[in-house]
């Protein structure tokens, strides 16, 4: 093994290391538009998109609008043999909250819903103060790195094909409806899913720490 | 291995004394405690990992049991009350002729979480017991053993509605079974599994038999 040697932060800054496999590359500056790539196992190292941080916020910020119109517009109704129900999401995963399977209940409310919107506030208050140029606010480093986090935990496409699958699963017992609010969390789902693809870590991180030292 | 040539060239942070953050990529001299950019603690390398992916792992396969044995869902039809369990669900879709669904649950429930707890074993066991198969496809697996198990959820989606939605008097009512919460609760445990995983290590191995 070499010996190891002090290195200044110049130097160190000159260099990244891939995040799945610790290898060692010079940091180069990779046109937007395309990407850089670990030579030996090939993770995705740089991405970065033009003006993309700004393009991040106003996606955020339409998700947290598609998930309040989620909320109050009606998600499902069903009907059978004269029985009808209307229900929002909040009804469709917590009307069922007593006993043993409250934890199910505030589970899933936290999977589609909490996390989602804690996810989409984080990412907008790291990056919304350096869309618009300004210094970075208190945190944002900390906001960033939770909305890191969660990002496996955050599940509103799993429930979207839930709610399918549930639709099919009920036909033969009663007819299920899906309204306006379906159609703005299916919406929700394809947004976050944008804004990932537009989300290069290192670009981030590296803009925050220009921002915050300016 | 794909490119000798290439491989032997690369040095890692770890060999050249240095230590990447995990969060944002930042690179600092081995023994530095915290990043000093986003705040994250430093670990070359994570010296429990293998230890929290069994931990988590064995958590995940003892909740992934009565998942299987105990209902889902309790369907409640003008009286009548019948229980399904995962795999009686998936029988109920294909006699319905729902085959494109049945396969969906099938899938998403019995596939990819079984598949997950064999890909974890193998990636955890290869890390002490390096064989074969090279490094890039143990690290492929990885990354959809991480991409993929979350999509085991849908059936525990499918039981919160159903079972909060259909409440239709004497007419119709479901009600969850337990099977649905030990069966979240595997899904999240072989996620943190999966997690706990320190991909790094796949690669180190690799070196030292290459050495
Ligand atoms: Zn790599
Ligand atoms: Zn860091």
């Amino acid at each position: 093994m070499p010996v190891a040697k002090a290195y200044t932060r110049a130097e160190l800054d000159g260099l990244v290391a891939c995040p799945a496999c610790d290898a060692l590359h010079r940091r180069v500056d990779v046109p937007v538009g395309s990407r850089s790539r670990c030579l030996r196992c090939h993770t995705v190292l740089t991405a970065p998109r033009n003006s993309a941080m700004t393009q991040i916020v106003m996606l955020a910020a339409t998700g947290v609008v598609l998930m309040v119109a989620a909320m109050v517009f009606p998600f499902l109704s069903i009907d059978a043999r004269g029985f009808s129900q209307n229900s929002s999401v909040l009804d469709a995963v917590m009307a069922f909250s007593d006993g043993i399977m409250l934890p199910l209940s505030i589970a899933t409310v936290a999977l589609i819903v909490f996390l989602p919107l804690l996810r989409l506030g984080a990412v907008i208050y790291a990056l919304a103060p350096m869309a618009i140029g300004y210094a970075p606010a208190k945190g944002a480093a900390r906001a960033f790195r939770l909305a890191q986090a969660l990002k496996p935990w955050a599940m509103a496409e799993i429930f979207i094909i839930g709610v399918a699958v549930a639709l099919v699963k009920i036909a033969g017992l009663a007819t299920l409806t899906i309204g306006p609010a379906f159609w703005a969390f299916a919406a929700l789902a394809l947004v976050m899913a944008l804004k990932d693809t537009l989300m290069c870590r290192l670009t981030v991180w590296k803009t925050l720490e220009q921002r915050r030292l300016s | 291995m794909e490119d000798p040539g290439t491989t032997a060239t690369i040095l890692t942070a770890r060999e050249a004394g240095l230590v990447a953050c995990t969060g944002c990529g930042r690179l600092d001299h081995i023994g530095e405690p915290t990043c000093s950019l986003c705040g994250a603690s430093l670990d070359s390398r994570d010296e429990q990992s293998l230890q929290k992916v069994w931990a988590w792992m064995i958590a995940g396969l003892i909740a992934y049991i009565p998942a299987n044995l105990y209902p889902m869902l309790e369907t409640e039809t003008l009286g009548r009350v019948s229980d399904s369990t995962i795999i009686g669900g998936v029988i109920e879709l294909i006699h319905h002729g729902s085959w494109g669904v049945a396969a969906i649950v099938f899938v998403a429930s019995v596939v990819i979480p079984i598949g997950k707890f064999l890909a974890i074993m193998f990636l955890a066991y290869s890390i002490k017991h390096p064989d074969r198969t090279s490094s890039l496809t143990r690290q492929h697996l990885y990354e959809a053993v991480e991409f993929i198990g979350r999509w085991s959820m849908i059936d525990v989606f499918v039981v919160a509605i159903l079972s909060s939605l259909v409440h239709l008097g004497s007419v119709v009512n479901v009600n969850p079974g337990i099977a649905a919460v030990s069966f979240a609760l595997s899904v999240a445990f072989t996620m943190l599994s999966a997690q706990s995983f320190d991909s790094r290590q796949i690669w180190d191995a690799d070196r030292r038999v290459a050495a």
